[in-house]
Order: C-alpha cells, then sequence, then structure tokens
C-alpha cells in the first residue's frame, strides 16, 4: 500500500481541467425560475440523488462523477446520504408509479432553498418508456425541474457542466426557488 | 440413455425448436417437471406467464440440455412450481401481477410488482380496475425477545437503484432480511407487445444499464433465432468483445466498490480510474462510454477502425500494468479481509438450487457459465479458464471477479488478434408467419435469458429473465447471522439488479 501511496505522490494527478459551464443549462437556469433571491449558498451545494425508476445506467454515471479524473468534489460538489442534507436532488429515470410516493416524500424532505435537477432522457419525459401503465412520465410531473441535463445516459462531463452552471447561477444569487 | 428432457418431450407436439425446443404439457407433466426441479436434476431458467398460458425454461443438471414448457391454462390457474422449488416463487407471483395468473398451491401470494399504484391490475392479461384500498404489505412475521425492525428504502444512503429491505435484528446481528423490490417497474414487457424490433432492441438494452451489451446481445440472438438470420462472422466477433468490455468495466468497478463498502477507499479510488479508462476506451471504439446500441438484430451498428482497436489495446496494456498491484493490496490488507472473509455466505447447495448465476453461483461452487457450458460462438473457439471457489463469501466473490478479469483481458486479446473481416450485418427482412426464439447470454452478473415471439415482424411477446431474480432471494439468507453493518458490503458483492429484475 505504501508503495501505491508513494507512486500517487509523484505522478500527475488524472484529475482533467473543469469543463466550461454548459451554455444550454445556463440559459435554461436563467429562465427557470423567476422568484425573488432570499439567500445565497457560496460555492458549495450538497447533492441528494435519488433514482425514480432508472435502468441504472445514470447512476453509473454519476458515480464516474465522484472519480479521480471528475473529482466532483473540487468544486464545492458533494453528495450526501440524506435529503435533510441536501441543497440539491438529483433524480434520474422516468419516475415509475412506484416509486412516484418515494420521490414527493424525498422532495418534502429537502429544506428550502432547493434545486432539483433531472438526469437523462427518461427524465425528460420518461424517454422510451414514456406511455406504459407503470410510468408517471419525467421527474417534472412530479416534482417541478430546475435543471434538465439531457443524455443516456450523460457524460460525467455533460453533467458537470451542467452542474457548474448551477453553480454559478446560485452563487450569482440569481436561480432562486 | 434418452435424457430426462427427452423423456419429458416424447411424444409431445414440438411447438419450435429455436434454438431449443418448446412443447406443450399438461398438468400431470408439469407437475412432474416441478418436481424434478426440486429433486435438483432440473434447473429453473426461468417462468413467465402470457394471458392464459405459463412457461418455463428448464436445464438438465449434467447434460446443460434446454427446453421450454407450456402449460394452457385458460381458467387462469396452474400448479404451482414456487409450492415444490422455491426459487420460483417470486416468478410466479409476478406472473400473477402482470397476468392474472394463479399459482394454486403458492405458498407466498403476496403481490410481488403490483405495489398498488397502476389503476389496474393484471396490465398485461385481462386487464381489471383495482383494488380500491389495496391491503398494506405484510412482511413476514418474527418472533422472539427483544427483537428490532430496520426498515430501509426505497431511497436509500448511496447512489443506488430503489428498493425496500426490512431488517430484523437482535443486537447487531441480522436475524432476517426480507426484500420488496418492484419500485424500478416500468412495465417494459408491456411497452414490447407490439414493437418493432429496432424499438425493442433499444428497450431491452435499457432493462439494466450496467447490462445494456448483455441484453442487446441476449434479445439480438434470440430475434436471430426466431427469424433463423446468419449473423456475419465479424459481427460475432464484436458482439463478444463488446461484451467482455462490460464485464471488465463493471468488474473494475465493483471490485472497489466492494472494498469501499469496506471503508477501503484507497482500492475504490484505484480501480474507478481503471474502469473510467475501460469507458473511455469505449467511447473511443463504438462511440459510447456504456456501448449502448451497438448490438442490434442482424449484427452490430458500428464497426471497431484501427484507432479504435488501438485504444482498446492499450487500455489493456495499462490494466496489466497497474491491477496487479492492487489484487496483492487486496490480498494482503489484513483489515479488509477481515471484514470480507467469512462474511455473507452462501452454502454451495443454496446456489445449486437456485441456479444461481455469475460469481454468486460461482463463488459458491457452481461453475454454470454460459459462454462455457453452452459455447455460443465465438466462446467455442477461444481460450478462457472458468474460476470456481467452494467458500461462498464476500471474499470468494470477490477473487471470482479478480480473475474474470483476467480472463476478459485475454480473451479480448484473442478476439482483437483474430477478428475476421466482412459485413456486420444481415438485414432481419421480415417474416409474415408466427416465430418464435430463445437466447442465453452470459452479462457480467450471470446469464441473460430472452424469449420473443414475432408476428408479422412485430414482437407479440418478448419476456426478458435478469439473472438476479435467482439471486436476489440467496442474499437474503447469506446476510443472515451477520451484523447489520456488513449488509453493504454483502449486497455489493452480490450486486444485484434491481432495474433487471423489476423490469
Amino acid at each position: 500500500m505504501r508503495k501505491l501511496l508513494f507512486q500517487s505522490l509523484f505522478r500527475q494527478p488524472f484529475t482533467e481541467q473543469a469543463p466550461s459551464p454548459d451554455e444550454a443549462a445556463l440559459s435554461e437556469l436563467a429562465t427557470a425560475v423567476g422568484r425573488a433571491a432570499r439567500r445565497r449558498l457560496g460555492r458549495s451545494l450538497s447533492i441528494r440523488e435519488v433514482d425514480a425508476g432508472s435502468c441504472n445506467g445514470c447512476e453509473l454515471e454519476i458515480h464516474a462523477l465522484n472519480n479521480a479524473y471528475y473529482d466532483v468534489e473540487r468544486f464545492g460538489l458533494r453528495f450526501v446520504a440524506s435529503p435533510r442534507h441536501a441543497d440539491v436532488l438529483m433524480v434520474t429515470g422516468p419516475v415509475t408509479q412506484n416509486m412516484r410516493a418515494a420521490l414527493e416524500r424525498t422532495y418534502q424532505a429537502v429544506p428550502d432553498p432547493k434545486w432539483v435537477v433531472a438526469i437523462g432522457d427518461c427524465a425528460r419525459d420518461g424517454g422510451c418508456f414514456a406511455g406504459s401503465y407503470a410510468v408517471v412520465g419525467g421527474v417534472g410531473a412530479v416534482v417541478p425541474v430546475d435543471l434538465h441535463i439531457p443524455g443516456c445516459p450523460p457524460t460525467p462531463t455533460a453533467m458537470l457542466k451542467g452542474l457548474l452552471a448551477l453553480l454559478e447561477r446560485v452563487d450569482n444569487g440569481s436561480v432562486t426557488p | 440413455m434418452p435424457s430426462l428432457l427427452d423423456r419429458i418431450l416424447e411424444g409431445r407436439q414440438i411447438q419450435q425448436r429455436r434454438p431449443w425446443p418448446r412443447a406443450v404439457v399438461g398438468a400431470h407433466l408439469w407437475k412432474f417437471v416441478a418436481n424434478e426441479l426440486a429433486q435438483g436434476r432440473l434447473n429453473l431458467l426461468g417462468l413467465w406467464g402470457e394471458p392464459s398460458t405459463v412457461h418455463m425454461a428448464i436445464m438438465e443438471e449434467g447434460t446443460a440440455e434446454i427446453a421450454i414448457v407450456s402449460l394452457d391454462c385458460p381458467d387462469h390457474a396452474y400448479p404451482s412450481v414456487g409450492l415444490h422449488h422455491p426459487p420460483a416463487l417470486r416468478l410466479e407471483r409476478a406472473a400473477n401481477d402482470l397476468f392474472g395468473l394463479s399459482a394454486e398451491g403458492l405458498p407466498d401470494t403476496r403481490p410481488w410488482l403490483d405495489h398498488g399504484n397502476w389503476g389496474m391490475r393484471f396490465p398485461l392479461g385481462d386487464r381489471v380496475s383495482a383494488l380500491p384500498q389495496p391491503a398494506p404489505y405484510r412482511f413476514l412475521p418474527v418472533q422472539g425477545d427483544g427483537m428490532h425492525q430496520i426498515a430501509v428504502g426505497p431511497v436509500h444512503a448511496g447512489i443506488i437503484e430503489p428498493g425496500h429491505f426490512r431488517f430484523t435484528a437482535s443486537g447487531e446481528t441480522v436475524v432476517r432480511l426480507e426484500q420488496r423490490l418492484g419500485y424500478a417497474h416500468k412495465g417494459i414487457e408491456g411497452l414490447m407487445a407490439g414493437a418493432d424490433l429496432d424499438r425493442a432492441v433499444q428497450l431491452a438494452g435499457r432493462v439494466s444499464g450496467d447490462s445494456t451489451v448483455a441484453y442487446a446481445y441476449a434479445f439480438s440472438k434470440a430475434a436471430e433465432a426466431a427469424l433463423e438470420l446468419v449473423v456475419p462472422d465479424r459481427a460475432v466477433w464484436l458482439r463478444a468483445l463488446l461484451a467482455e468490455l462490460e464485464r471488465l468495466a463493471n468488474h473494475l468497478g465493483d471490485i472497489g466498490a466492494i472494498c469501499n463498502d469496506a471503508s477501503f477507499a484507497l482500492m475504490h479510488a484505484h480501480c474507478s480510474v481503471l474502469r473510467e479508462s475501460v469507458l473511455r476506451a469505449a467511447n473511443t471504439a463504438f462511440g459510447h462510454r456504456l456501448m449502448r446500441d451497438v448490438i442490434v438484430p442482424g449484427g452490430v451498428a458500428r464497426d471497431l477502425n484501427d484507432e479504435g482497436k488501438a485504444t482498446i489495446q492499450a487500455t489493456l496494456d495499462n490494466i496489466r500494468l497497474r491491477f496487479p498491484a492492487l489484487v496483492e493490496l487486496y490480498d494482503n490488507t489484513a483489515s479488509l479481509q477481515d471484514r470480507t472473509v467469512d462474511t455473507g455466505v452462501l452454502k454451495p447447495a443454496l446456489a445449486r438450487q437456485y441456479a444461481a448465476g455469475g460469481y454468486v453461483g460461482r463463488g459458491s461452487g457452481r461453475s454454470f457459465d454460459a459462454r462455457r457450458t453452452l459455447a455460443y460462438p465465438p466462446y467455442d473457439g477461444l481460450r478462457f479458464e472458468v474460476p470456481v471457489l467452494n467458500e461462498g463469501d464476500v471474499n470468494a466473490r470477490v477473487w471470482i471477479r479478480v480473475r474474470e478479469v483476467e480472463q476478459s483481458l485475454s480473451l479480448i486479446d484473442q478476439m482483437l488478434d483474430r477478428l475476421p473481416k466482412g459485413p456486420l450485418r444481415t438485414p432481419a427482412g421480415r417474416q409474415a408467419e408466427v416465430r418464435e426464439g430463445m437466447a442465453v447470454v452470459e452479462g457480467f452478473r450471470g446469464d441473460v435469458l430472452v424469449w420473443l415471439r414475432l408476428r408479422d415482424g412485430r414482437i407479440e411477446r418478448c419476456h426478458l429473465r435478469d439473472p438476479s431474480w435467482f439471486q436476489w432471494p440467496l442474499l437474503e439468507a447469506a446476510i443472515e447471522n451477520n451484523i447489520v453493518a456488513d449488509f453493504p458490503l454483502c449486497n455489493k458483492s452480490f450486486n444485484c439488479s434491481y432495474s433487471g429484475q423489476d423490469l
């Protein structure tokens, strides 16, 4: 173990340059919410992830955000274990009928101010599962969504861009619930 | 001497034989098969419904011959298999939820996928309106002094899929774990009905995202069996290459994640880097990090060019350089071994009874691997070993995965070396007649089974059976007498799919 740790001291880090915030996401956020600013959070957001019925593809890529290449924590973005510790709900999947109540309750458990980020094509409108008897539809059909990050699944870079855009807006106080 | 399956099928009308026979049987023979399953002479590969038929895929222990037996049940009832053979329990509960087929004598008649939220019952059978007041789900009772219950989920603390776990503990020791799943039920088999092949393979690839290649592979093979399509050689090899890259990425990620659940973050950090390198290579080679929508009925949708090939080769070289040090780290860290050795033991008898596939089965003495046992091309012409251990603990499952990483590296080498040239896809054409097909493909988690019937080029019925169906119940057994704090570790060492099971 010491050898591995020692090598890591001298090797270039895997971590890559931050991507620029996504333009589309910025403009979506700019128009998403128009209510008055109440509080600024500083450059830090705690994220609670909720799988509302995804195929688990999005979860794999959200996990990748934590690896050494993307290292999401360097931006002050942190995944937390409880909705009560969260500023952001990150929701994946078409919302299934069987997850609807759990998603609503998780949303209610997040203290204000809060934001909802819907991850993946299914989270927008149910994607290829839309129309099923077991699917409500996109995340927006159950809780208000502030930002969509499209993809099947979105790449970690795409998610990082979207989250950085959210962070900028929150930082400027221009996105508020 | 004729095999058991020959004797079962003798004199029966064979409906289709693509590639395995399917015969309609009577209730008497159905019960005989259930009994043979209970005796361990047959393995249950799957059990699924249609509006007034129930099907069972079985494999003979020893010869690995496969057949499907079907029982017509116009009055929507059939003799329960689960009554004699517990691995069928959840499958029969699901068939009841979806089709309204009731298994007579089924010891557990609680709903499984239907949580009372669909606004109807039996969505794939004769639909009826939902119960006005669905009964609350009753967890199994536990008796004893000083027991307490811990309810977890469906929303978990980590980045995981939804499911509910009900622990009953005595102090720190788990006395019983009961799972309640179905939260991720999307009605995929309902969406399949009436879909054309393009849409259907897309849906199949979204049953369980971590196995998107395995599902598209199994679905395509089943459709090709039905249509008697011959897949070009190059596509046969590219598919297996995709499947091995998927296995490699998942195993690398999970070996680290298991260690992380024992609070050993260093392994997790290094394994995540290796996993990321595979995903990036996949993106360069096939245009998608998870290699989604590459395998299609008739072949593959994308070719591998020289740049892609070189990237994969460089990635393999790097993994070969770095992985052994991580294996050594795992093996030589006493505090980590203390958590994984003798934890979450799955007894070989249970693995055999449930015909558990993948590292869950192979960590507990069951050597089945569809690549070897069913030897579908190109695996019939490749050199690889199927690692098997008997200990059945978390440690054994980690070691199976370590060995499988090594085997996948070697398999990918052989494939890149011998990749034939030629076309990528045989057009599916359109068959007006009714055709059936089935396929079993080894995903990273175990064997994925797909059975389908096509009519006029569209899906009439498609059933996709995740390996998790026969692994989830075993996790309940493996966690018994372990401490609650070791559950994440045990759970990750099984890494069953929620979405694949819930469908």
